[in-house]
Formats: C-alpha cells, sequence, structure tokens
C-alpha cells in the first residue's frame, strides 16, 4: 500500500504548506481525491466522490492566496462528509435504497459554513441507514471495513467518516450523533469524534433521525483539528430554531497543555463488570491525567442502567415520524407496482427501508399508539429528566466526566447483526450524554491486547466545549509527547 | 402496526418483526423499576435563554424554484408531483 498523502497532515500545516507554496490546494486535493478513489475498495468509506465541486473550491482558495487574501480556517483541507448530510447537486443516501438517486436542491448550514472556510468536501460517507445502527453494517450499499482490522466493524452509524479519517483518505470529517453515532465510531477506529452540546451546531440540512437528540460533530486526527472544525461548523442558524445564540469561543487558542488542579469525576457505574481489555487503557487514561494535574474525583450517574430503554423508546418514537416523510412522492424512489396511493406508501416503504429502520418505525408507532403513549413516551422523557439531573449534579463538583466510550473494542462483521438488543447494548456509555444533551467527545486513548483502539470518553457541562477540548488534548500531549 | 407504519410487510418479516419487537419491549420495560411520580417530562434539552431567542426574523426570502423542488421526484407533471389514485371509485 503506498503511503497516504495526507500522512500527517493537519490544518495548521496545511495553510503553512499552502502560504509557503509547497502545494496548491487544487494539487493536494488532487492527490487525496486520487489516493481515497484507489483504496476505497480497502473499507468502502466512501460513497459518492465529488470531485467537481471539491476542485472548485481549491480552485478558490489557491485565488485567495494568490491575491494575498485570507483563504479561511480550513483553507484547502480535505473534508468527507456523512451521507445523511445534504449537499447540493451531490448525490445523498442516507444509507438507504430509497434514496439512490437523490441529489438535494440546497446545502447544509454545517456545509455551507465548511466550505465558506475553504473547506474542501472530497465525497459523502457510508453510514447505517438513515443513521440507525451502531456497526454501520445497516447500510444499503454494504458495511464498511475498520481500516484497523479490515474483518471488523468500524462502529456506527458515522462508520464510514470515522474509517475516513484512520484510513487518511480526509484529514478531518463530518458525522451526526444521536446515541453515540460519532464517538463510538472514533473509538473504534482510533480517532477523535466530538458530539458538541445540543443546539451547538445546527441540523439545518441534516436528515432527521430522532429531533431531540440529533448533533453534527466532527472527526479528526488530532483533538486540535476536531476543536478547529467544531469552531467553524458552530453557532446560531436562522435557518434552526434548536440552534443556540451563546457565542462560540475560539476552541483551539485555549489549548495550552495546561490542566493544573481540573476536577475530574470517574462515574462508578461505567466501570463495573467492564473487561479488563478495555478497563485498563481507561484507567491508565486516568493515571495520566492524575499526572498532569488533574483532580480526580468518584462521582455517581445512578441511572445508567436505565439508559438505553430510554433512549431507545424516544429515538424510535422521533424515528418513526421523521421517516414518515419518505412516501414515495417527494424525493425517494417509488414501488412499480402500486395502483392506489395508500398501497404506494405501503410498498414503497417496504421494498424501501432495510429491516433496522423497520424495527424502529413499527417499536416508535407502536410506543406512541393511543393507550401505549404514558406508559412509554411519557415514561422515558421522565427517565430522560433523572440523567439529566445527573449530570447537572455531578457538574457542580467536577469539570469533566471521564470513562469508557464503549463497553468493547470493534467487533467481528456478522457477530451481533441478529440481536438487536446486543447491538443496542453497545451504546451503552455514550447514550447517557446525548439524552443530556451535553457536549462529549471520544479520544484514543490506546489498544486491547489484540491492538484494538479503545476510546476514552470525556463529557462536559452545556457549552463547555472548551473545557473539554483542553483536557483531551493535555491529555494526548501526554501520551503522544 | 405495520398498518399505522405504511408498512406492508410479508408474512417473514411479521414473524420476524413480532419476535424482535417483544424482546425489545421486555427490554425496554425495565424502566417500571424506577419510581417516577413528580418528575417532570423532559421533551427537549433546554437552556438559560430568552424566550424568543429562536425565532427568526420574519421576512420573505426567495422559495425554492418549482424545478428544483420536484426535481427529485420519481413522478411529476407539470410542476406538480403525481400520486396514484388517492379515492377508489
Amino acid at each position: 500500500m503506498s503511503m497516504s498523502p495526507l500522512e500527517g497532515l493537519t490544518i495548521d500545516s496545511i495553510r503553512a504548506s499552502l502560504l509557503d507554496k509547497k502545494f496548491s490546494a487544487e494539487e493536494l486535493t488532487k492527490s487525496a481525491l486520487a489516493y481515497a478513489e484507489a483504496e476505497n475498495s480497502k473499507t468502502n468509506a466512501f460513497l459518492t466522490f465529488s470531485p467537481e465541486r471539491a476542485l472548485a473550491t481549491a480552485r478558490a482558495v489557491d485565488e485567495k492566496i494568490a491575491r494575498g487574501e485570507d483563504p479561511g480556517k480550513l483553507a484547502g483541507v480535505p473534508v468527507a462528509v456523512k451521507d445523511v448530510i445534504v449537499t447540493k447537486g451531490v448525490r445523498t443516501t442516507c444509507g438507504s435504497r430509497l434514496l439512490a438517486q437523490y441529489h438535494p436542491p440546497y446545502d447544509a448550514t454545517a456545509i455551507v459554513r465548511l466550505e465558506q472556510a475553504g473547506g474542501v468536501i472530497i465525497g459523502k460517507t457510508n453510514c447505517d441507514e438513515f443513521a440507525m445502527g451502531s456497526s454501520n453494517e445497516n447500510s444499503a450499499y454494504g458495511p464498511v471495513r475498520n481500516p484497523v482490522a479490515l474483518d471488523r466493524v468500524p462502529g456506527g452509524s458515522s462508520g464510514g467518516s470515522a474509517a475516513s479519517v484512520a484510513q487518511k483518505t480526509s484529514v478531518v470529517s463530518l458525522g451526526s450523533d444521536t446515541g453515540g453515532s460519532v464517538r463510538q465510531p472514533a473509538s473504534f477506529c482510533g480517532v477523535s469524534g466530538v458530539t458538541p452540546t445540543y443546539g451547538r451546531v445546527s441540523r439545518y440540512g441534516l436528515t432527521a433521525y430522532a429531533s431531540s437528540l440529533d448533533h453534527i460533530g466532527p472527526f479528526a486526527s488530532t483533538v486540535r483539528d476536531a476543536a478547529k472544525l467544531l469552531e467553524v461548523i458552530a453557532g446560531k442558524d436562522p435557518m434552526d430554531a434548536t440552534s443556540t445564540s451563546a457565542p462560540v469561543p475560539d476552541y483551539a487558542a485555549a489549548l495550552d497543555g495546561n490542566v493544573k488542579g481540573m476536577k475530574i469525576g470517574v462515574p462508578k457505574e461505567f466501570f463495573q463488570g467492564l473487561a479488563e481489555e478495555t478497563s485498563k487503557p481507561v484507567q491508565a487514561a486516568i493515571d495520566a491525567m492524575k499526572a498532569i494535574g488533574c483532580e480526580v474525583h468518584e462521582v455517581s450517574l445512578p441511572h445508567l442502567d436505565y439508559a438505553i430503554a430510554c433512549y431507545y423508546i424516544i429515538a424510535m418514537a422521533e424515528a418513526s415520524s421523521n421517516l414518515a416523510r419518505f412516501d414515495g412522492v417527494r424525493y425517494t424512489s417509488r414501488a412499480a407496482s402500486a395502483a392506489t396511493l395508500a398501497d404506494m406508501y405501503r410498498v414503497t416503504r417496504d421494498e424501501g427501508f432495510g429491516a433496522e429502520c423497520k424495527r424502529r418505525i413499527l417499536l416508535g408507532t407502536y410506543v406512541l399508539s393511543a393507550g401505549y403513549y404514558d406508559a412509554y413516551y411519557v415514561k422515558a422523557q421522565k427517565v430522560r429528566a433523572l440523567i439529566a439531573q445527573d449530570y447537572a449534579k455531578a457538574f457542580e463538583t467536577v469539570e469533566a466526566i471521564v470513562s469508557p466510550v464503549s463497553p468493547f473494542p470493534a467487533f467481528k462483521i456478522g457477530e451481533k447483526v441478529d440481536d438487536p438488543v446486543a447491538m443496542y447494548l453497545s451504546d451503552i456509555y455514550t447514550i447517557t450524554g446525548s439524552l443530556a444533551g451535553v457536549p462529549c467527545m471520544s479520544v484514543p486513548c490506546g489498544t486491547t491486547p489484540d491492538g484494538l483502539p479503545v476510546g476514552l470518553q470525556i463529557a462536559a457541562k452545556h457549552f463547555n466545549e472548551t473545557g473539554m477540548f483542553r483536557l483531551a488534548d493535555a491529555y494526548e500531549r501526554r501520551v503522544t509527547g | 402496526m405495520a398498518e399505522l407504519a405504511n408498512l406492508a410487510l410479508s408474512e417473514h418479516e411479521v414473524a420476524h418483526m413480532a419476535q424482535d419487537m417483544s424482546s425489545i419491549l421486555t427490554y425496554i420495560n425495565k424502566l417500571n423499576e424506577l419510581d417516577t411520580s413528580g418528575v417532570e417530562p423532559m421533551a427537549q434539552v433546554l437552556f438559560e435563554q430568552d424566550e424568543t431567542a429562536t425565532l427568526r426574523v420574519d421576512e420573505v426570502r426567495p422559495p425554492l424554484a418549482n424545478s428544483d423542488a420536484v426535481g427529485s421526484a420519481p413522478v411529476t407533471s407539470a410542476g406538480y408531483f403525481k400520486v396514484p389514485k388517492v379515492i377508489e371509485r
């Protein structure tokens, strides 16, 4: 295998090289695209490449530099985008055969901001259908293989975006996270992945799965690059009423490596019954944080055991109503055989959705139906409030909470496909933060004895991405030297 | 349930889904172990924010062009989405 032209490149180093005329954005884009296309058969991380659009953005960056203008915060950086985020004129499948030919008429706000900053979108990445899954095996376009171990899953649902950064076919990428879909694949592939505070990044143009839980978040090889990408896409957007107007700080400026006296909490419930291959590297990371001056405290998030049941009720309920729009009328393929309107809906959806989407639509319909609404949906919303209170209480005494990201490392392709409950359990540690809406990230913290990556999760208070990044960056400096 | 969700499932799928749903429902019934009396349901993550902070300015903006709006539809005619017969005679 030839070495990636993106090996070792960061947002800062690309900018410096462009300004020093070591290479142009167009040259970098061409070599990145050629490498990504050549390597794609190994992992199936990309579903679509967008060379025309990428080269147009790259040339605009080069022209700005030639004119002596600022080329933007992501100048010339090759970016991969999860295929649930719409891109004008570039096919957006959501991993579903229903949208095999969907070419959206507009761009998501995150896409607009990314390109305005000079970021170069080279293609769209594979994912679980409509972001529903924990292994990327629910894609209509075949699973993604983990670049670290090709017989294993990359995690999900943003498997292609995580794999692309790990495989160095992009420098950074965008994913979406509803219950762990950025953090879990980041941990499985050995890269950093961030779920920002709920409302921090506009979801305009993110295909809705579970609206009260959906986030767009970045992947990168370094904490600093993840922080820089988040800064570009974050902030109020009039097109998304749930985006918040809180000012967006310069996250990277706060990364000084100094976390002396920072209070971090370790939730005891997250370690009960945890296998040693995961608990050992996580414990070593906590020890490293102590060594750089953090004060470690035990905290409690007592409702952990109820989080998965709570999450799946809420997510499936919201999914069943969000997926109603895929009806064979506006942007999906339509079943050819249907003679009546009702048949068209039913047959189109039966032929188009994969098994996991159907399962969630059915369960969501069930928990929202008359007679069950209070027992399931309202009950889950109450449990969600208890989980959010657990976090609020913990953050009264500590600035960050550290834990494992996943109870196990990347598993074999096919290993869990026949047992939906076992698959859902892989999200146990990521789901509580999603329900509380707090910022969380996964940062690599070593490997299992088999060489599979393990991720450390860092969570902070609403809008304290800065504290989360500072701790992750200081830890990264400590372990990478 | 499949009818409510507008899904035409095959017999084989119905059997398979019924089995999955029953194991998932058994699992989620775990929530009944918790006493939630007196707890307010949480529908959305909320922050301290001005009540009108999320409202955008109400102004006229150019809409999506008709050709763009219907551009990805499977069947259209004269700028409209076309669907099969709605009312049976």
